[in-house]
């Protein structure tokens, strides 16, 4: 057993992130573990522990890299999975199982280079009682619920497209976003529609890339060349596996539930948080999740981010990455909000803040199926 | 390419043979009382095994929907078509394709009344809902 505090001691992300058609989604996982490792002044024969998700899974990962681990965490929930691993790697390091966790992500979600082949499963609940009503994935299943939160909550199609027009404010400070020029409310409601209301802007990238982390007990916080990012505060929760039966349109009760237990944890409230990184698959997802953690109450997160208080300058620095929207998304982008998260706490983001001491996750996995939260700190609780 | 057609399941058969029988069937609680959708042998609510089927009144409200503008594998011939979440008059919240209106946001207004159809596809029919003119008038 230790302490107790478990710290990120290495975060990288593979050497490119965008279009990588030379790049399998094996070699994603392994040249962002390599990557991690690295940065973290290790070698593959200090891990004994590893977390990732399918295809290709821990195992699969952990041989390609030469590593037998004595603890494996294979949780796959989507998008989220790495926040869940973080925080299963955390409870692992305290419960003395593992010392070192590796836990890498590679997705070749736009070459499809060596990844699973999409198929449906007719006789699953999504397949019997969704897929059948035209279903084409996360675009038109996680964006159902949004004209129903319009409806009950007067945002506009104005406000829904400022959360893109601010996320790519951040991008143009970042050269490894795949988007980086200015765009207005207009260029967004002028992109192609997709899914009404969901414009072509209003929706993730979707892109090749990787990235791996390496937890270990706060107790090492000095044995590492790079500042740790201590893991304060953790939260976990499932929903429901398809949209249609998501309790309320208008909120997520995960995103509540799992952002409380992290807050608690934690020992914080919002006016802790320095930065804040939310999941953002598609433009109204940062609105749920700004509600959620009680940023601000319900219906006013549209007009809090229409307002300028996320952007650069403003008092809530949100997406610092540009986003799903405009920095990456590999089709699981939980990892990439986690590496930026541990960038902003040690001082190595592209659009870096003024020190800040906090940083919170949050991570979607499916379509509000899933939710992890961290909250990520310069110093131990 | 065809429309997909639903593949049941034992916990699901009575509900796929009741759309083919033109009924919108859906199961209840016996011990709490709670009707839910979709088809499970657990009561979601408390628990219980004692559930029983029944058929639902196909009466519902448009809950919320996107105007898809790029169709999955089977729906090329549709132009921009809406997948819709429906509220049932008994409580459960239902996915469907909004039928006999045009898929526009002028013609699609929440809350608006519906009824159940069924779109037949090879053996088997599938719940759609086409606004309820019966339930216009009566608010009219």
């Amino acid at each position: 057993m230790t302490s107790g505090g478990v710290i990120i001691a290495g975060a990288a992300e593979t050497d490119e992130v965008g279009r990588l058609p030379e790049h399998s989604t094996l070699h994603l996982h392994v040249e962002a573990a390599r990557n991690a490792v690295r940065d973290a002044g290790l070698t593959m024969k200090d891990i004994d522990g590893i977390a990732s998700v399918s295809a290709p899974g821990p195992t699969a990962v952990a041989h390609a890299l030469g590593i037998y681990p004595d603890w494996i965490d294979g949780t796959g929930v989507g998008g989220t999975s790495f926040l869940l691993h973080v925080r299963h790697a955390a409870a692992a390091i305290r419960a003395g199982y593992a010392k070192t966790v590796l836990i890498t992500h590679g997705e070749s979600g736009r070459s499809r280079v060596g990844a699973p082949r999409w198929s449906l499963d007719l006789a699953s609940p999504a397949g019997q009682f969704e897929a059948i009503y035209g279903t084409l994935g996360p675009t038109t299943t996680f964006t159902i619920p949004l004209l129903r939160y319009m409806k009950e909550y007067g945002l506009t199609q104005e406000q829904l497209a400022y959360v893109a027009v601010a996320q790519r404010q951040w991008a143009a400070k970042n050269p490894r976003a795949m988007f980086r020029d200015i765009i207005t409310t207009a260029d967004v409601l002028d992109s192609r529609m997709v899914a009404y209301p969901f414009h072509l802007l209003e929706c993730c990238l979707v892109t090749d890339g990787g990235g791996a982390l390496i937890v270990t007990s706060a107790d090492r916080a000095g044995d590492f060349p790079k500042p740790p990012a201590h893991v304060i505060g953790t939260g976990e929760a499932a929903e429901s596996p398809t949209i249609s039966q998501m309790i309320d349109f208008t909120e997520s009760r995960m995103f509540r539930q799992a952002g409380r237990k992290a807050f608690a944890e934690a020992g914080i409230t919002t006016a802790d948080v320095d930065h804040l990184m939310i999941y953002d698959a598609f433009a109204h997802v940062p609105i749920y999740g700004l509600e959620a953690l009680g940023f601000v109450k319900k219906g006013e997160a549209g007009p809090f981010i229409a307002d300028g208080n996320t952007e650069p300058g403003g008092r809530l620095p949100l997406n610092t990455n540009g986003g799903g929207l405009s920095y990456t998304h590999t089709g699981m982008y939980g990892m990439f909000a986690i590496q930026e998260g541990v960038r902003q706490i040690r001082g190595e983001a592209a659009a870096q803040l003024d020190n800040p001491e906090i940083s919170v996750i949050l991570g979607n996995g499916g379509m509000f199926a899933t939710c992890g939260v961290l909250v990520l700190a310069r110093q131990p609780r | 390419m065809p429309k997909p057609v639903p593949v049941p399941t034992p916990e699901t058969k009575p509900f796929w043979d009741g759309a083919a029988a033109g009924e919108l069937r859906i199961q209840r609680c016996l011990d709490c009382g709670g009707p839910f959708f979709y088809p499970r042998t657990l009561c979601p609510n408390c628990g219980s095994e004692h559930v029983e089927w029944f058929t639902a009144s196909g009466r519902a409200t448009l809950y919320s929907y996107v105007i898809n503008h790029r169709p999955a594998r089977g729906f090329e011939d549709e132009g921009p078509y809406a997948i819709a979440v429906v509220q049932l008059a008994e409580g459960p919240r239902m996915m469907t394709n909004i039928v006999g209106v045009p898929a526009t946001p002028q013609a699609l207004v929440l809350d608006m009344p519906l009824k159940v159809a069924f779109e037949r596809r090879g053996d088997m029919a599938i719940p759609v809902f086409a606004p309820d003119e019966e339930a216009d008038e009566e608010n009219s």
